[in-house]
């Protein structure tokens, strides 16, 4: 769904609950779901629990996310990425990231902390083992 | 009794493509069985070898985690909805 957009638009509402989310959750990794229409373009961040609670690794937790889609579905929408953040690392898929990634149409958001005051916010594809990046947009304000 | 049984993206290539399939079963474990007798890919994904859920493998019986009911023992009564969902994780 996202191959066809030269750039996605990120809503200001989504960006700040990534950013505002990742910064909530530190020192541990933060996570979340993204939600949007079926063409792709997004909607709304959820911010989720690590159940694994840990500075290196996340784990949505199953019944949030269950909620999430239910949530999504309800208004038309669909579950369409996820985001998480990297504490010390730069906003890039780590291998675990890509090993994991089970979704390949989905999009892959990372919240870089190196700089806490300058965060960076990057997206992804991630197929067959396959970095793709994505330009994302920001709303002005954002 | 025919249940729904809602598919992630990742396994529906072993259910022919589809979304959502059907199977039959007065619980968990029978449905995922039905399945399997159809699409055996399928249920190789849902199910260990020792015939356990996987632990990256999540699944809800309409609203529920069945990991909190009686896992592939929950008994369904009614027609439902079974949603399978990979968790989702990183590093």
């Amino acid at each position: 769904m996202f191959d066809e957009q030269s750039s996605i638009r990120v809503p200001e509402p989504v960006h700040r609950t990534m950013i505002n989310h990742a910064r909530d959750c530190y020192p541990e990794e933060a996570c979340g779901l993204l939600a949007g229409y079926p063409d792709g373009r997004l909607t709304k961040a959820y911010a989720l629990t690590n159940i694994a609670h840990s500075p290196v690794n996340y784990v949505i937790d199953p019944s949030e996310h269950f909620g999430a889609m239910r949530d999504a579905e309800s208004r038309g929408w669909e579950l369409v990425g996820v985001f998480h953040s990297h504490t010390h690392s730069p906003a890039y898929p780590s291998s675990t990231d890509v090993a994991l990634a089970v979704e390949p149409d989905w999009l892959y958001v990372l919240v870089g902390m190196e700089r806490i005051d300058a965060l960076s916010v990057r997206g992804f594809s991630i197929r067959d083992c396959r970095i793709t990046e994505k330009t994302l947009s920001f709303d002005a304000h954002s | 009794m025919m249940h729904t049984i809602r598919l992630p993206t990742i396994l529906r290539v072993h259910a022919g493509g589809d979304a959502s399939v059907t199977a039959c079963g007065s619980t968990v474990g029978e449905a995922f069985s039905d399945l399997g007798r159809r699409y055996p890919a399928l249920a190789s994904q849902l199910l260990d070898p020792d015939g356990s859920v996987p632990v990256f493998v999540n699944v809800f019986l309409n609203d529920e985690d069945i990991r909190y009911l009686k896992g592939l023992d929950t008994p369904i009564s009614q027609p439902s909805e079974i949603t399978v969902l990979p968790s989702v994780a990183g590093g």
